[in-house]
């Protein structure tokens, strides 16, 4: 996406200052409701519609999910999961794609400025024209979302159709959605609606129905309506408690101080340590010593 | 002060050349890669043409750096190798650090501390190498996990500012030592410079001529 829209930004990556912050706005959400999800992949298409993105013709390998993986054109992912859950086969669809963490690690890990903004409403978007294709990014993210262009090595991923949202327009897969599992609102409004369906869910015997909003990265802008909420994996494998891995927190936390302190004080050390003892020069009875030495080596 | 009888040889022109690629490769690598590590240094990237090209150059300059290192290091392994001497003078290291080299062992071609310099960059060397090979996306991307991949940038980035400071206490060494510097710019040393702080070596040297 380009950086060119009515959206203002709550945090930038790679810059320590604070963006322009006394605006406020209203944080928004997708929620999408697996249980009305009937896997017809117009939320796919409409995607690469919106986006003006085409993905290569692949092949069948025996399973619906089409193409096999998200890639750097595929920013959504109907992924299809069949299971046995409690002694009765249930078809489980998610759509996968960019969760909009309120605390995200692909905007953590990148080191380029800019190239990857929270706005104020939630969405996460890589500013592609800023982005140096150095996959830090995958590294951040704990849900394997972002992926690089073979094409041009930059990062792409769900926007969450920023450019629509910035005009008042819901994304394109939840315009799209025939069966109104994908609904786009205000965030408490979204968890307001989720509710009601989760009741709903409960009342016909799915009693561990719930709302994935995993707080272990501050809450997603996307969120879903799981029958299995206490099971999250079952769904192709959609981590139970997401986190930011400790390495890339102590990576992008305590280590860039640290490391600058490090080599700042080994530096002044240096200085302070030549200010106080001087040069340590070689001395005229050195020189005679060595041509001493130098004349009767039978020592 | 020295005349001209009281030279000796350190370091072969190519030894130095090697020496100064290394150091230029060095520098380049520290510019470019301070820049992707840490938010307020991104402005280094222009040095390199921007952040993109600073990525795509980063990498490759680490391969020849590796390759130079390589150089140096078959060069001068075998005068590092650490001797019972060189504990003794690590004990009294505060002595050196205080200028009074008289209370240590007698130094040979390198005293303890640049043996310390040699096997620290050697080992920082191998670990910013395997894992930068590990984050070399664009031509290794698939042959890690993105698991692999983390703790790869962390122990790139650790490596990365041990060995600058391994660095810095080498560029600050031959500073304060006076007459170090010629070593490696000249190729030579003056006899009083060896008697002073490699004293050994001195005696080697002349046991060698006569």
């Amino acid at each position: 996406m380009s950086s060119l829209q009515s959206l203002d930004i709550r945090r930038r990556s790679a810059t320590v200052t604070q963006s322009p912050s006394q605006r406020e706005a209203t944080e928004i959400a997708k929620l999408i409701d697996v249980s009305r999800c009937i896997g017809c992949k117009a939320c796919q298409a409409a995607c690469l519609e919106w986006n003006d993105l085409r993905e290569e013709v692949g092949v069948n390998v025996g399973v619906y999910d089409n193409p096999h993986d998200l890639t750097e054109n595929t920013w959504t992912l109907m992924r299809f999961t069949e299971i046995d859950v409690d002694g009765r086969f249930e078809w489980l669809i998610r759509k996968d794609g960019c969760m909009h963490c309120a605390d995200p690690g692909c905007l953590k890990a990148c080191p380029a400025p800019g190239a990857i903004v929270q706005y104020k409403n939630g969405i996460v978007d890589f500013i592609s024209e800023n982005c140096i294709g150095c996959g830090y990014c995958v590294k951040g993210c704990p849900f394997n979302i972002p992926r690089i262009s073979k094409k041009d090595a930059k990062a792409y991923k769900c926007s969450l159709c920023s450019d629509r949202v910035a005009v008042g327009q819901a994304p394109a897969c939840a315009k799209v959605c025939p069966t109104q599992a994908i609904s786009f609102g205000t965030k408490k409004d979204m968890a307001a609606w989720a509710d009601k369906r989760i009741a709903d869910l409960k009342e016909r015997g799915y009693k561990s129905a719930g709302l994935y909003d995993p707080p272990g990265v501050g809450g997603t802008h996307v969120m879903y309506v799981l029958k299995h909420a206490d099971r999250p994996q079952i769904y192709a494998g959609l981590p139970k408690d997401p986190k930011i891995s400790p390495l890339v927190e102590f990576w992008k936390g305590v280590t860039k101080p640290l490391a600058l302190a490090g080599v700042g004080l080994a530096a002044l050390i240096g200085f302070f340590h030549y200010v106080t003892h001087g040069p340590n020069e070689v001395q005229a009875e050195d020189e005679e010593a060595a041509a001493k030495a130098r004349r009767t080596p039978a020592e | 002060m020295a005349d001209k009888n009281n030279i000796l040889d350190r370091y072969t022109a190519g030894a130095r050349l090697n020496h100064w690629i290394n150091a230029i490769l060095m520098i380049c690598l520290v510019l470019s890669g301070m820049a992707l590590f840490h938010p307020s240094l991104f402005f280094l990237t222009d040095l390199f043409g921007g952040g993109t090209m600073a990525r795509i150059v980063h990498p490759w300059i680490g391969v020849l750096a590796m390759l130079s290192f390589l150089g140096l290091f078959i060069r001068f392994w075998r005068f590092n190798l650490w001797t019972r001497d060189d504990s003794a003078w690590m004990r009294n290291v505060k002595h050196v650090v205080s200028g009074d080299e008289a209370k240590v062992p007698e130094a040979g071609k390198y005293n303890a501390g640049q043996k310390l310099v040699f096997w620290l960059m050697s080992i920082l060397t191998i670990l910013l190498l395997t894992s930068g090979l590990a984050m070399w996306d664009s031509q290794f991307g698939e042959y890690t996990t993105i698991d692999q991949k983390r703790l790869a940038v962390v122990v790139h980035a650790g490596a990365a500012v041990a060995l600058l400071i391994v660095v810095i206490t080498h560029i600050y060494a031959a500073i304060w030592i006076r007459g170090t510097i010629r070593g490696m710019t000249r190729g030579s040393v003056t006899g009083g410079w060896a008697w002073r702080h490699h004293r050994k070596w001195l005696r080697e040297e002349v046991g060698k001529t006569k």
